[in-house]
């Protein structure tokens, strides 16, 4: 407990950093401040808040906190640079001897700028395209994230990158359709990334129901909620094509899953906010879920 | 605005009725079916017994009772599924970690590696499971009748403290018992190159189990002990009020 003098033109951002001064918190942890009746933000300022000439706040202590914009960055950098480890064969992965070659075989040349160009675009996206939220979460959740996406790339790009890889069944014909749709669907996630984001001005926190620009790839939104996961597993299914490997399936397979909860969720949310939101769409896929 | 308040109270005594039936069922079901796996462990146990009494040695005992604890141990999935639609108030997660690791126990170390059949290690986790199966689910059926006797609720919250590791132990060292064969006879296991691009040794996974236990034995043993506190240190404070 401890009792501060302010000027009623204080900001609750001005407070916290009292707080933080006069007690043992780290620097990094974050705190959230409240009084009795509700939670407040840093731009809160004391005179329009509704108490008197004493005022009593609550501070609790969420620990070491990480912004959204950092663990995207986390999660789609280590892809990337393990993926290239593999693509490289740097020591100690596969035997010696094959130790600084690359594989002989061109659709692997493929998958790898394939793989790269996929998280490329992605950092990208996070760094000019997407309007993430200032929110925070709790800096152990960053190794649970990055795990599930560095252990799959790891574990994807260990076979493709084999000295014993074997070329797709089908060989030229099914690496080509498989480029295709892979492209396709990069194509069609960005536009729905840029569509979504040119829904909002910045700084407003207005939502707006999503519809088909100009741009074609956009028009899947008359059928569906959610498009950018719709493109993002069919990115994922041409590439599972492209490589034919068992591990590459099962990312896809459960990348899948967790979008279709997301996807859900995001609809749910959807149809509650607004009366008039078209009753022809479904989450993730057209018609089916 | 009468008739709407009479309509309203209707509405709930259907729904408050519809979810008595439900319980009703879930609990017939439940005693059920602790009934028969309480039974289902007693029929092992007995076997055990009476197979040692009679031929002096633990050589070929798990031959003999092979068929009944497949499938009284298979039948436990159907807990997992209990936790799942809501009718037992337990972890999906903790139940589903518990019964797949006596899953795959029973059907993929001791019954496809034949040769650890006769170690004393499987003698070992056999008895402690059919100890504790025995108490817990004998447990649950007189929980589900209300007619709990207190030794039991004693039992099934104070034996784990011995049993879980003893368990433990005897898996741990089937599993190692087992290693040699795997190594031999590349069971389960993949290799490259193959059309699918992937590989997978049943040797490294086994050990990759081993492993598995350091920090999952842990929590599930944190975890009983809680449960252990939350019920018997309850029944404490009542008898004190008392």
């Amino acid at each position: 407990m401890c009792a501060f003098q302010v000027e009623p033109t204080a900001t609750i951002l001005e407070i916290k950093s009292m707080f933080h001064k006069s007690s043992n918190l780290s620097a990094d942890s974050w705190t959230v401040v409240f009084t009795e009746a509700k939670s407040l933000k840093d731009e809160d300022i004391l005179q329009q808040l509704p108490v008197g000439t004493t005022a009593t706040f609550y501070f609790r202590d969420l620990g070491a906190q990480i912004t959204w914009a950092k663990v995207f960055l986390a999660e789609c950098a280590g892809p990337l640079f393990i993926y290239l480890m593999f693509y490289f064969r740097l020591p100690f992965i596969y035997a010696p001897k094959y130790d600084f070659t690359t594989s002989k075989h061109w659709v692997v040349h493929l998958a790898c700028i394939c793989h790269s160009f996929h998280y490329v675009k992605r950092i990208l996206e996070n760094m000019f395209v997407h309007r993430l939220s200032p929110g925070t979460m709790p800096l152990r959740n960053i190794f649970k994230n990055c795990s599930y996406y560095w252990l799959f790339a790891a574990w994807m790009a260990y076979y493709i990158n084999h000295p014993l890889y074997t070329t797709p069944y089908y060989g030229q014909q099914q690496v080509k359709a498989a480029l295709i749709i892979f492209l396709f669907c990069q194509l069609g996630n960005f536009s729905i990334h840029v569509a979504l984001r040119n829904l909002r001005q910045p700084g407003s926190k207005v939502k707006k129901i999503p519809y088909p620009t100009k741009n074609p790839f956009t028009w899947i939104f008359m059928v569906v909620s959610c498009p950018h996961y719709t493109y993002e597993c069919g990115s994922w299914v041409g590439f599972t094509l492209m490589t034919q490997c068992v591990p590459v399936a099962f990312f896809t397979l459960i990348g899948f899953i967790r979008m279709t909860v997301w996807a859900k969720g995001k609809h749910r949310n959807y149809v509650k906010e607004f009366r008039d939101y078209p009753t022809l769409r479904s989450a993730i896929l057209p018609f089916i879920l | 605005m009468a008739s709407g308040e009479e309509d309203g109270s209707l509405e709930e005594k259907e729904n408050n009725n519809k979810k008595r039936a439900k319980s009703a069922i879930a609990t017939a079901w439940l005693t059920f079916y602790n009934i028969a796996m309480t039974a289902g462990w007693l029929v092992l146990a007995v076997a055990m017994i009476r197979f040692y009494l009679q031929k002096g040695t633990h050589k070929g005992l798990y031959k003999s009772i092979s068929r009944t604890l497949k499938f009284f141990q298979t039948f436990a999935l159907l807990e997992v599924g209990h936790c799942a639609i809501g009718i037992v108030r337990t972890s999906v997660i903790v139940t589903g970690v518990q019964v797949c690791s006596r899953i795959f126990m029973v059907w993929f170390v001791t019954n496809s590696i034949k040769q650890v059949q006769n170690e004393e290690s499987v003698i070992l986790f056999l008895v402690v499971w059919t100890l504790t199966e025995i108490t817990r689910y004998s447990f649950y059926t007189f929980n589900l009748l209300n007619h709990l006797p207190y030794f039991i609720k004693w039992a099934r919250y104070n034996m784990f403290i011995v049993m879980y590791p003893l368990g433990v132990i005897g898996e741990l060292m089937t599993i190692y018992a087992a290693l040699p064969h795997v190594r031999k006879s590349e069971m389960y296991s993949m290799r490259l190159p193959n059309k699918y691009n992937v590989s997978f040794d049943y040797y490294i996974f086994l050990i990759i189990i081993m492993l598995s236990y350091i920090p999952l034995f842990p929590q599930l043993f944190l975890h009983m002990l809680r449960q252990r506190r939350r019920v018997l240190h309850g029944e404490v404070i009542v008898e004190k009020d008392e």
